[in-house]
């Protein structure tokens, strides 16, 4: 009797401090939807005893909202780069407590290099994943259209009229989000991607994509995955990821599709989606040690391998699938990779201009 | 004594019931309209919140900065104009179908004999059980192009090339009439039903055909019904953001979407609380009229 008293008084106070661990170690992640493998927070609920919550978005508008009104609730938030450094500006992240971050050595330091003139220092912030804002084509239909050995590796196929007029009736799409477009045609004719002149913008980027209008079926940002899959569109400016997953899903269909990503010759946008911490998150040391596991090779090669997204952990290259690091859509060749630029961070008065620029362009007006 | 105390406690009731929506519209109306007011003369900045102070305290002085801003520049650029008128044409021709549709069924609803009525208007609520997204997505599912009745029409053999009926105004049109139809029927039910049938009987007994006392008496005696319901589809379709979202192309431009846009794309929440603004001041217009009518009405039924 008496033991059995005691053990159940062992019991309820095991299970007491289990409770209160519990309720002192929880971490509140917001992320992209689809965009984390299926073990890797329940592995690190298990390593560390952290309870996470884990919630998803599906636009840098929508979190960019959130963070700029205050009290998101959130610990760990996954803006791309532009938007975050925006955001720094703003005030809206802590800095990054480097000695609770062993695993940042891990880092490409080419790529961290890239990132601290989004964030000087490197101090807000740590890369995820990355990508390109690129082409995917139907493959079949667009040699259909425009002769077997017509080479595709370049924006003429959506940016000039005569050929964009030839693909027009099977299904042009564009990326509904101007800050990433100008930037591409801004390069594709030869001038500073960055560029934050009003006049450039009305003088030469309009004109481009008004002559093109025509021949857009729509614009949006994820639509395109299922339209490219289905074989509904064929020509789609869209981010590498997406368009690889509308490849894998056609493969998958097997319905006589056949999708390819391309990452132009002229060049493309490269971006990052970066793991940051508000400067009103409750749990900052839990934070701190989820961003550090982000880090481990071994974690974000599974990440990698199972979003088909690159990570910016070097060492972690050789646990990826062959089949993602030798595609050269996904990891691009040392040439491309010299060509590929950032996105510039606009200030309000041209994000104002681009946007109705942008408004208008899509009302057709 | 007694009786005084009771009576005094019975006042104090009256003034708290009638205090609560008075307490609702100052919490839910007022307060955030005011607040929305006050960022639209506010100034875009990179920071947090993501609009300047209105008013500055520094060195004992204090500074009301207004900025108009927002304002001139809704005025100066077009593309905003034409976002209202469009939005405004797009919500008058849907109320209008709405009514076309509506008046007919709230008129054989009215006509039922009373035991089946319930039932009847039942029909017209049951889909708002569920979810308006939902069964706005629905719609995608019906009109796109490999969608359900392009498909049906195709098996039938009418057309070889699917319509293209997803992302133009048709199907905002739809969405919006689709969606508001509940609120054109029940106004317009709730009038007729109270018709007193021996005016038309006596129509008939003075030699009028069914369709001249349908113009004569039903239709002018049931403006009321016909206002209000006309008002409960306009006034929110003007506004509305989700069915052009989802339904509509590029091209369809509302207001709603638009005011999205400033919002989350151009990040500039007091070009956005501008645009709130002045979609508000156009409405009242028909909400006035809306008020006037449903004033008249309750007159007309105290008066019996």
């Amino acid at each position: 009797m008496k033991t059995l008293t005691k053990l159940a008084l062992a019991a309820s106070v095991s299970l007491a401090s289990t409770m209160t661990l519990a309720a002192d170690k929880t971490l509140n992640v917001y992320n992209w939807s689809d965009y984390i493998a299926e073990d890797t927070l329940p592995t690190f609920e298990k390593e560390t005893g952290v309870k996470v919550t884990y919630d998803v978005f599906d636009s840098n508008d929508v979190l960019e909202a959130k963070l700029l009104s205050g009290k998101t609730g959130y610990d760990v938030v996954v803006p791309s780069s532009t938007f975050l450094a925006r955001q720094i500006k703003a005030g809206v992240f802590q800095k990054l407590d480097m000695s609770k971050l062993p695993n940042h050595k891990n880092l490409d330091p080419a790529m961290m290099a890239k990132l601290a003139e989004l964030d000087p220092g490197n101090a807000y912030a740590v890369p995820y994943l990355w990508g390109t804002t690129g082409i995917g084509i139907n493959v079949a239909k667009v040699k259909e259209r425009l002769g077997e050995d017509f080479p595709v590796d370049t924006w003429d196929i959506v940016f000039k009229p005569e050929l964009a007029a030839k693909l027009a009736d099977c299904g042009i799409t564009v990326l509904d989000a101007y800050d990433e477009v100008v930037p591409t045609v801004l390069n594709y004719i030869g001038e500073d991607p960055k560029s934050q002149d009003q006049k450039v913008l009305k003088k030469k980027v309009a004109p481009v994509l008004d002559a093109i209008r025509p021949y857009v079926r729509y614009f949006h940002s994820s639509q395109y995955i299922n339209d490219l899959a289905n074989g509904d569109v064929c020509v789609s400016i869209g981010w590498s990821g997406d368009i690889l997953q509308a490849v894998d899903r056609a493969a998958e269909a097997d319905n006589g599709v056949e999708v390819a990503y391309i990452i132009p010759k002229e060049g493309a946008g490269l971006w990052f989606d970066m793991l940051a911490i508000p400067k009103d998150a409750g749990s900052v040391d839990e934070a701190h040690k989820f961003l550090n596991y982000l880090m481990d090779p071994k974690v974000m090669a599974g990440v990698s391998n199972y979003v088909w997204y690159p990570n910016a952990v070097p060492a972690s290259k050789p646990m990826i699938d062959e089949e993602i690091t030798s595609d050269p859509a996904i990891y691009p060749t040392p040439e491309v990779e010299a060509k590929l630029f950032t996105f510039p961070v606009y200030e309000p008065k041209f994000d104002r201009a681009g946007t109705r620029m942008w408004t208008a362009l899509k009302a057709g007006k | 004594m007694k009786g005084l105390n009771l009576s005094l406690l019975m006042g104090a009731g009256k003034r708290l019931v009638m205090a609560v929506p008075y307490v609702w519209l100052l919490l839910f109306f007022l307060v955030p309209f005011i607040i929305v007011l006050k960022i639209s003369f506010a100034e875009a900045q990179i920071a947090l919140p993501p609009f300047t102070d209105l008013v500055e305290f520094t060195d004992d002085v204090l500074t009301l900065s207004l900025n108009l801003f927002n304002y001139i520049d809704l005025y100066e650029y077009d593309l905003y104009l034409t976002g209202y008128i469009s939005s405004v044409k797009i919500a008058a021709a849907a109320t209008f179908i709405a009514f076309l549709i509506g008046y007919p069924i709230a008129y054989a609803i009215a006509r039922l004999p009373e035991h089946s009525r319930n039932l009847a208007l039942m029909l017209v609520i049951l889909p708002s059980w569920t979810s308006f997204l939902i069964r706005i997505y629905a719609w995608i599912g019906l009109l796109k192009n490999n969608g359900l009745i392009n498909n049906f029409l195709m098996w039938l053999g009418i057309i070889d090339e699917p319509l293209i009926m997803l992302h133009t105004p048709f199907a905002v049109y739809i969405g919006i009439v689709y969606a508001y139809l509940p609120f054109m029927v029940l106004p317009i039910y709730t009038n007729l039903v109270k018709h007193d049938g021996r005016l038309l009987e006596a129509a008939a007994d003075l030699g009028a055909s069914p369709v001249e006392s349908f113009f004569k008496i039903t239709l002018p005696l049931s403006m009321g019904g016909i206002i209000a319901g006309a008002m409960l589809v306009f006034i929110p379709a003007v506004g509305e953001f989700v069915i052009p979202e989802l339904l509509g192309g590029p091209d369809t431009l509302m207001i709603g979407k638009m005011l999205w846009n400033e919002f989350f794309n151009a990040r500039n929440w007091p070009g956005a609380s501008a645009v709130a603004v002045v979609m508000l001041v156009l409405l009242i217009i028909p909400i006035t009229i809306f008020q006037r009518y449903q004033a008249k009405e309750a007159e007309e039924a105290e008066r019996g």
